[in-house]
């Protein structure tokens, strides 16, 4: 803790670590895997980690201290998402509404599958 | 008066594709053959028409015609003479002549070389092609005249987004476009053969060019559009999953599917229902391809296509066009007889799980694409990104390459399980091998897809290159190395995306000149700043000097402020090696003095792109290899009527 406030006195304000590395590389593996699913909202379709949005560089810095002071992701994300709403999650959630997305992939494999199996047997016994 | 010759054209242009369709569509359906014979001229005469008309507009742009509404927009007096030039197409209404253009191209290149379909199924297609046509030129009649003019002219114009502003812009969208339009002909293809009931092994052999055609220019097209992003955006990422590139990636996703049934229906004659349903999907894929850029209905990197206003027009165009489509389909696909036959363990078996997987995988990115829309209209606000479709998309893919080393190994018709299980002996054993020595090197440091993609990638380069065993490769056709090529390209592909994945190392600092920093085993030395002036812009460029044990190389990332429109942007420095490559950026300037760098060392990514130019080389073979004997045929009959 005591050298992230040395940090902190000598990085500038607002952003600290907006672009800034945390010291331990689990650490900021974590941070920097986190950011690449959260959406930069004054951005078009990028994500914070790579962004030079200032908005993208105020969260990377909330993100980064956050999971220094050893906050899971995943309540970093319910955090960002109770302030920002579900657009700012990149990866669905497991809401109601996101249902039949997560849906899709196995209906459309299942479905197709059915498909060819189906008429594979039907060759099979009109050849037999 | 160039604008009006242009308009002019485009009017003229627009009314030959309307005769063109009343002909073909009277000569067929009232039986008055007389009435075909106009056919072939007119789509000639639409098509250097529309070219003028095209052409008329890039003279406007390039003498900088502030009194054109669509240059004043768009251009500035001050830009280089290239960027002027592709800056005809870096906009919503040039665009899209651009789209027509290159249709009425097609069309009159269709009329004209086109020789071994029936002479009806032939018309047909010019029908059919000259009906997609119209509607284009209604839209740009109608909604979106690039002739429009601005009284008083301004005294320059607004310039060019400088993220556009870029060697890329003038191939990358030509790429795409020839791409879909080439997708447009064989859907006018398919069109005709059901309209005519000719769907069999001969009219495939004439859709496969177009369709090999579009697939490469597809392929060229997404991958230099991803270089063009990874390069230009400077935060080292190569795929967004932005809808954008998803628009682009669903059409050669359809391509792909329908290059392989295609063929089964050219060697095999089987799956003729199923081509025409893919070659319906493939042209309504790059027609929401479209609509989802140029009707403005996304927000996303590329900006520049946003126009809600027009969205009405093209989603109207969409409905006709795909509805049309399947409609035609399920009145006809009853006429179309079953093909042959083959059994459970054949080459046909694997392309159709080929086909399956490739279409769940675009119904995946269609659905994840579309889905945050829906989503909006019930008030709920989503976005679906890419740890959706990294975690849905990628594992469907490795199993699609596992069996992409199999196809070429099982024989057509039918084949014993045990003796492909014994082929494949080599590439499973070395997935195994791969496996054990990267979990052994790397576990827990890198993520499961990665670690997955390696193997695979390592497996299915070794499977790829099996086909040309065993055989005297003089002998060996053409079309095959152009096979082996592609599927090596996907191998080596995907081993640069993983190996980007798995390993790359990021470095953010904040440096004062003459300071140093290690990363990832390079030195990197931080000698000053300059300021530099370009056509149209200003830069802050740093002096780097990098080394990794041996001589230095030097290196110029660039802070760049363009004045028209006022914009930042970063020019990445990149030192490409054998290895990989060394990605710096130059940030903003600190207030106590230091300047902020980003720093990345990706290892192998550049293999990414090779492999994707791998893959369009393979095609660009294949389509030699399978059609150098036809054009011998063609030659040769125009020499022979010469001399006779």
């Amino acid at each position: 803790m005591s050298s992230a406030a040395l940090l902190a006195q000598t990085a500038l304000p607002p952003a600290p670590y907006a672009d800034r590395q945390l010291d331990d590389p689990a650490q900021e593996k974590k941070a920097h895997d986190f950011m690449l699913t959260i959406r930069c909202l004054t951005c078009q379709s990028q994500s914070i980690a790579d962004s030079n949005a200032s908005m993208a560089g105020d969260l990377r810095s909330e993100i980064r201290q956050r999971i220094a002071r050893g906050e899971d992701p995943e309540q970093i994300r319910a955090w960002l998402i109770e302030r920002y709403g579900d657009w700012i999650s990149y990866e669905p959630t497991a809401e109601p509404i996101l249902w039949p997305l997560w849906a899709a992939p196995v209906v459309l494999l299942l479905g197709g599958g059915a498909l060819v199996w189906g008429r594979i047997r039907r060759r099979k016994k009109e050849s037999a | 008066m160039i604008a009006e010759l242009g308009l002019g054209a485009l009017w003229l242009a627009a009314a030959l594709a309307l005769l063109q369709l009343v002909l073909s569509a009277l000569g067929l359906g009232k039986g008055r053959a007389e009435l075909l014979s106009g056919v072939r001229p007119v789509a000639v005469a639409q098509a250097v028409l529309i070219a003028l008309s095209f052409g008329s507009l890039i003279t406007l742009f390039l003498r900088s015609d502030m009194s054109v509404l669509l240059v004043a927009m768009n251009s500035h007096s001050a830009k280089p003479w290239l960027y002027k030039f592709a800056g005809t197409w870096g906009n919503h209404e040039g665009s899209m002549l651009l789209w027509v253009t290159v249709m009425g191209l097609a069309g009159a290149l269709v009329a004209l070389l086109e020789r071994t379909l029936k002479r009806e199924t032939h018309m047909a297609t010019l029908g059919a092609q000259a009906a997609i046509s119209l509607g284009f030129y209604a839209f740009l009649l109608f909604a979106s005249n690039p002739f429009a003019r601005l009284n008083p002219a301004a005294p320059d114009g607004q310039g060019l987004n400088p993220l556009l502003q870029d060697p890329g812009l003038a191939f990358h969208p030509p790429t795409l476009y020839l791409g879909y339009v080439g997708l447009s002909v064989a859907f006018s293809f398919a069109v005709g053969a059901l309209l005519t009931r000719t769907v069999d092994a001969s009219f495939a052999r004439a859709m496969r060019p177009w369709v090999l055609g579009a697939w490469v220019l597809l392929t060229i097209g997404i991958t230099a559009g991803s270089y063009w992003a990874y390069y230009e955006l400077g935060w080292g990422g190569w795929w967004f999953w932005d809808p954008v590139e998803n628009a682009s990636l669903m059409p050669w996703l359809a391509a792909t599917a329908l290059l392989h049934s295609v063929t089964v229906l050219a060697t095999r004659d089987a799956l003729r229902a199923w081509t025409i349903m893919l070659a319906v999907v493939a042209f309504s894929m790059s027609m929401v391809g479209t609509f989802l850029v140029r009707s403005g209905i996304l927000t996303s990197v590329h900006a520049f296509a946003v126009d809600p206003e027009r969205g009405t027009f093209i989603l109207g165009l969409l409905a006709i066009y795909i509805g049309g489509a399947l409609a035609l389909f399920g009145l006809r696909v009853g006429t179309v007889r079953e093909g042959r036959q083959f059994e459970a363990m054949s080459r046909e078996t694997l392309l159709v799980v080929n086909n399956l997987l490739l279409t769940v995988i675009l119904g995946v990115v269609l659905v994840g694409t579309l889905y945050p829309l829906m989503t909006e209209a019930f008030g709920h606000k989503v976005s679906v990104g890419p740890p959706y479709f990294n975690a849905v998309a990628g594992p469907i893919a490795l199993v699609l390459m596992l069996a992409m080393v199999a196809g070429p190994l099982t024989r057509w018709r039918r084949d014993v399980p045990r003796v492909v299980g014994g082929r494949m002996l080599w590439p499973t054993g070395l997935m195994l091998g791969t496996a054990s020595a990267l979990a052994v090197a790397a576990w827990g440091r890198i993520g499961v897809l990665p670690f997955l993609g390696l193997v695979v990638a390592v497996g299915v380069a070794l499977g790829s290159l099996i086909p040309l065993t065993k055989r005297n490769l003089r002998r060996t056709p053409l079309f095959t190395y152009g096979m082996v090529l592609a599927h090596l390209g996907c191998a080596v592909s995907l081993g640069g995306m993983a190996a980007e994945s798995a390993f790359t190392a990021e470095k953010l600092v904040a440096m004062q000149p003459g300071e140093s920093v290690e990363a990832a085993g390079w030195r990197v030395r931080f000698d000053k700043v300059m300021p530099l002036a370009g056509p149209n812009w200003v830069a802050m460029q740093a002096d780097m000097a990098v080394s990794r044990g041996g001589d230095e190389t030097f290196l110029h990332p660039q802070n760049r402020f363009f004045s028209d429109p006022p914009t930042n942007t970063t020019e990445s420095a990149i030192l490409t090696t054998w290895r990989g490559q060394l990605y710096i950026v130059l940030g903003d300037r600190l207030e106590d003095g230091r300047w902020q760098m980003r720093i990345w060392w990706k290892p192998f990514v550049t293999l990414i792109w090779l492999g994707g130019f791998m893959i369009a080389a393979g095609g660009v073979l294949t389509l030699i290899g399978r059609e150098r004997r036809g054009w011998m045929l063609k030659v040769r009959k125009i020499r022979a009527g010469e001399w006779a």
